[in-house]
């Protein structure tokens, strides 16, 4: 094993470990029945989980037990399956609600996930409300999601899109986000996380910084790579906006959530046509429904949203704050361990991490990293993780990412530090 | 599988010390090839003397199986006419798809590129450089030409 523990780093982020019972990864591990596969004749260490989380037994065994017990279409029937499943899905909106500190489950729609939910805040409240001069500013650590969305909102109506520059550690310059607050800025569209960098941006803070110098704007937050790794509280935050997605956060594909403040929501017009998000229709005129099925036309992923539900049930029981510190833990210790190969380069060193380890090799392109750890059973994200403005900052093409999640344990960090030095002998 | 099996010496070899890098100034045509999936990007110029490859070289950069792809087909393709060209591309194509087939021996070195038939995510490597150069020749008419 070549992978070095460092004690001393995990001892120092410790310090009341007598308050808090031991986190057991193996334990967790057990109820990811996808952990136990085997690839390429090794165990599958599993560090690609910032692109998507596997899902536990119990997620598993709610959709099971819903499509096999509860399923019609919901807000639809007086018969009893379809009370039953209405019941289900709504009780999924409300373990969301509490989940992320909403003050009510109208703040709480269902979305197909991040992208969708960014997409329905730049159609719906975007086109209702940004004209020609008003600016946007986004960070240059953004995921495609949450500039793309932007950019076609700019070229829609002669906004101005700014972006707040980032630094070679990957934090976000502040001096210069704060330089760019004004009042013309209508919308600040920030991550909570960086999926390419790791890092962790003060949200609340820059929320607040907004308030100050931007009265006119509204703060929407991409949540997709903080929900499953840290406690989210979008009231604390005091956003306007908080988007995530169930697959990273241990529920299935095809579910997400948008958060919106009561009251912004209740102003915007609604965004898809159809069943469901209407109150009546005539010919000449219809009338929308009240929230949130304003923004929900046409039949929902019910399972998807039972099954995040369940997911989220299920992280409180093992418990948000431990698993955050697992996995500070597990990335101090991670990061110390593949600072020990030579050639090795940590790419986002911002002071606040989550999950999060870019990397690249001198000598070694990031795919055929992916490619030769993969065959030893290894699997990270290689590539420009949709980041392209982040890569191009850095001065590269592609760099690798090993993720964590509540599963991952010291054994996949030291079959990644092994799997890397094997790639390392590959080439020479 | 056995990862040596894609990554050959020669593969390896190519990759260390890629031969005919660069730009040729003046060309007769150039193409570019990008791989927005992972960010790769390469340019291929080349001169002909009427229908011949006189010289062609590639620049950009990629993963290993990508620019020894390249390297190997330059060195391969010069002094090829384009129905030449074109056979050998097609060759090649069938050699890094067809699982089936097994390479036969004229391709020489360019067999060394087989093994990525059992690493399908990897084809698109191995196969822009060449769908490159066959933008170029067919856009040789034009100055400079482009995706």
């Amino acid at each position: 094993m070549s992978a070095v523990v460092t004690k001393n780093a995990t001892a120092a982020r410790n310090t009341d470990p007598a308050d808090v019972p031991r986190y057991d990864v193996e334990r967790v591990r057990r109820e990811f029945p996808i952990l136990a596969t085997r690839v390429n004749g090794h165990s599958l260490a599993f560090l690609d989980s910032a692109a998507s989380s596997q899902r536990p037994q119990p997620v598993i065994d709610a959709v099971v037990r819903y499509e096999t017990t509860t399923h019609a279409n919901v807000h639809r029937g007086v018969h009893w399956l379809s009370q039953r499943a209405t019941d289900a899905f709504e009780a999924a909106r409300t373990t969301v609600q509490r989940f992320i500190g909403a003050g009510s489950t109208r703040e709480i729609i269902f979305t197909r996930g991040t992208t969708e939910g960014i997409n329905l805040v730049a159609q719906c409240w975007g086109h209702a409300n940004i004209t020609a001069g008003d600016e946007i500013l986004i960070t240059a650590m953004e995921h495609h999601s949450n500039i793309v969305p932007w950019q076609m909102l700019r070229d829609a109506t002669a906004a101005v899109l700014r972006v707040a520059p980032i630094d070679r550690r990957g934090e976000l310059d502040l001096q210069q986000f704060t330089a760019l607050l004004n009042s013309r800025t209508r919308l600040v569209a920030i991550t909570h996380v960086s999926n390419s960098l790791g890092t962790v941006l003060p949200v609340q803070e820059l929320t607040a910084l907004v308030r100050a110098r931007a009265p006119r704007a509204l703060v929407l937050i991409d949540g997709a790579q903080a929900v499953a790794h840290m406690k989210v509280d979008v009231r604390s935050i005091d956003c306007d906006f908080y988007v995530f997605s169930g697959h990273k956060l241990y529920a299935p594909t095809g579910i997400g959530v948008l958060y919106g403040r009561e009251s912004v929501l209740s102003a915007m017009p609604p965004w898809q046509g159809g069943g469901e998000m209407i109150l009546t229709v005539s010919f000449e005129k219809s009338s929308w429904a009240d929230l949130p099925a304003k923004f929900e036309a046409g039949t929902p992923n019910i399972s998807g949203a039972i099954g995040l539900g369940a997911a989220i049930d299920w992280l409180s029981r093992v418990g948000i704050a431990q698993v955050h510190r697992h996995e500070q833990d597990l990335l101090v210790r991670a990061t110390a361990a593949l600072e020990c190969i030579a050639g090795l380069r940590i790419i986002g060193t911002a002071a606040k991490k989550s999950s999060v380890i870019s990397f690249v090799i001198d000598g070694i392109h990031a795919h055929d990293l992916g490619t030769i750890v993969d065959g030893d059973g290894v699997a990270i994200r290689t590539g420009h993780h949709c980041a392209m403005p982040v890569m191009t900052f850095f001065g590269l093409a592609a760099t690798a990412r090993a993720s964590l999640a509540c599963y991952t344990n010291d054994a996949d960090i030291n079959a990644l530090v092994t799997a890397l030095r094997h790639a390392q002998e590959v080439f020479g | 599988m056995d990862i040596k099996d894609l990554y050959r010496d020669v593969i390896l070899d190519h990759n260390k010390r890629p031969r005919n890098f660069g730009r040729l100034i003046p060309c007769d045509s150039s193409a570019d090839g990008h791989n927005p999936l992972c960010g790769d990007q390469l340019t291929v110029s080349v001169r002909l003397a009427r229908d011949r490859i006189s010289d062609v070289k590639f620049d950009g950069h990629g993963c290993a199986i990508s620019v020894a792809s390249a390297s190997l087909m330059t060195e391969a393709a010069k002094g090829m006419d384009r129905a030449g060209f074109a056979s050998l591309h097609s060759r090649i194509h069938s050699m890094l798809t067809d699982p089936e087939l097994n390479p036969s021996a004229e391709l020489g070195k360019l067999a060394s590129l087989s093994g990525v038939r059992d690493f399908p995510a990897r084809v698109k490597c191995a196969s822009l450089c060449w769908r490159t150069l066959e933008a170029a020749l067919q856009h040789s008419a034009q100055p400079v030409s482009t995706e």
